[in-house]
């Protein structure tokens, strides 16, 4: 896949996560669940790693969620963050029980505290290309 | 738990061998782990066609290697440049050894990654479950931005900080001023390691293993044939593989306490040593909280208390746990393990001069990542 050198990498949507991305579309989380054991699961998968079921279906989420860590990049991997560095990566646990990288939704906070509790945001990298993020929900 | 159950099944380090470290362009990876391997047979003073089990790490092409050294083992294996492998590599030959696929077996490590341009992050980035691309959009890549998330977590759990973390770089620093196959040997304090710069905070430069061109290699034999060569065989006593798959495209909550918590139970029950008893100890440090995480889940220090642990030199040649004593990958070389295991061996030998463990008996090698080993070294089988 070729990008203009100073894009960001695009996510590269793949027909068994099509719900999920277009429920960002959307402003909704759209994951895949165990139709046998209820566990969440992501990226999408064949297997349900808990029961090993392959039955599956897709379900919208609240979209709440906590703040497990975080690093804070001073240097660019792509030439498309360099403008950005300093930036932070979020790891985040959703409220749906799986998680996520991240980064936070315009303006970081000041002081993030691992355990704050998070809002998603759902931020338009193309006309049909959303990206999950994050600010703080208090 | 992988363990002979009589003496006489042990299986022994016989040679070792190790290339130039640093930026050798003229090598590719092929050349350095050849090299490495002609330096360990000349130790044994074994023909090559002796060599009848080889295990082949990074190097590209298992059958271009045994091509070019001329050698047609009965059992062959290659396995993926992750630094968790130099450990497993070991234990396998260890078990095709005891097994009897084999009776002499040659791993060999090449990496000419500085030479190449290698970089851990961005488009190339392999690391993690998958590969971890679905992440980049974010802006997410590299082993040292999780380990990062991990010292994060330390942190603001336990209360660790960066003045204690910096012990562990500062310390094999120190290792590595006093060997002179060392990349890096300028010694620092934590005035120097403050001012290195972030990469990914909270950790800085100094946090991070080094990249460079290499080769290593070892000769594993059974107890029987290690007695007739010329080395001090030195002996794998005991060793214990885990791994922690789940959810292992983010760090870990417990930082792999729990798959360590077995793996040291394994290779210590019913052992004649126990970690009091270890000269000194090698610890896989991609990045310097590994060390700390790994202290506390092989039972060194409660969990928790790594940072008070490493406070005052703990683990600096004339102290209690001497670590990493040739610079390990934060100062010596970033070998993926593999200089790791020969320094072991070469402690256990009593040959590395200004950097020697005086009488070191019994060496211990932790690395952990999603897959975890430990191994321990001594100078009795």
């Amino acid at each position: 896949m070729t990008q203009p050198a100073m894009s960001k990498p695009m996510p590269e949507i793949t027909p068994g996560m099509r719900s999920y991305w277009e429920g960002l579309r959307l402003g909704e989380l759209v994951l895949q669940t165990c139709s046998d054991c209820n566990a969440v699961r992501f990226p999408a998968a064949a297997l349900c790693p808990k029961c090993h079921s392959v039955n599956n279906a897709w379900r919208r989420f609240d979209d709440g969620a906590i703040l497990v860590s975080f690093a804070t990049f001073h240097k660019a991997y792509w030439p498309g963050f360099a403008r950005e560095v300093p930036y932070s990566v979020l790891q985040v646990r959703l409220d749906a029980g799986v998680q996520v990288f991240s980064n936070w939704f315009g303006q970081p906070p000041a002081e993030p505290t691992i355990g704050m509790r998070l809002r998603a945001r759902y931020e338009a990298l193309t006309e049909d290309v959303y990206l999950l993020k994050f600010e703080p929900a208090g | 738990m992988y363990r002979h159950r009589s003496s006489d099944e042990a299986v022994a380090v016989v040679g070792v061998g190790n290339t130039r470290y640093g930026l050798t362009p003229e090598y590719d990876a092929y050349d350095l782990a050849s090299i490495a391997l002609r330096q360990a047979l000349d130790e044994t003073q074994l023909s090559m066609s002796q060599i009848d089990g080889l295990i082949v790490n990074r190097v590209p092409d298992y059958q271009r290697f045994a091509e070019i050294v001329g050698v047609n083992p009965k059992y062959t294996l290659t396995t993926p440049g992750h630094g968790r492998f130099s450990g497993i590599c070991i234990q396998t030959a260890v078990a095709v050894l005891q097994a009897g696929l084999a009776t002499t077996v040659a791993l060999v490590y090449g990496n000419n990654g500085k030479s190449a341009g290698q970089r851990y992050g961005g488009e190339t980035d392999s690391y993690g479950s998958g590969g971890a691309g679905f992440w980049f959009p974010y802006g997410m890549t590299s082993p040292g931005a999780f380990h990062a998330m991990m010292m994060q977590s330390h942190m603001h759990r336990y209360g660790t900080r960066l003045e204690q973390l910096a012990e562990i770089p500062i310390a094999f620093r120190y290792h590595a001023s006093l060997n002179p196959q060392a990349v890096m040997r300028e010694v620092f304090d934590l005035d120097g390691y403050l001012q290195a710069r972030y990469i990914c905070e909270p950790l800085r430069l100094l946090d991070y293993c080094l990249i460079n061109d290499g080769g290593v290699a070892l000769i594993l034999t059974t107890k029987d044939r290690a007695k007739d060569l010329p080395q001090k065989p030195v002996y794998v006593r005991s060793m214990a593989q885990r791994s922690q798959f789940i959810d292992s495209t983010f760090p870990p909550e417990d930082f792999w306490r729990t798959p360590m918590k077995e793996a040291a139970r394994d290779t210590f029950s019913g052992l004649d040593v126990q970690q009091q008893d270890m000269d000194a100890l090698m610890i896989y440090d991609n990045f310097s909280p590994t060390v700390l995480f790994s202290l506390e889940g092989f039972g060194y220090c409660a969990p928790g208390e790594g940072g008070a642990f490493i406070e005052g030199g703990r683990l600096r040649l004339g102290a209690q746990y001497p670590t990493n004593t040739s610079g390990g990958h934060l100062s010596e070389s970033y070998m993926q393990g593999w200089a790791l295991q020969i320094e072991a061996v070469r402690q256990i030998r009593g040959t590395c001069g200004p950097r020697q463990v005086p009488s070191a008996r019994h060496v211990h090698y932790m690395a952990a990542a999603p897959v975890l080993t430990s191994i321990v070294y001594g100078d009795q089988p």
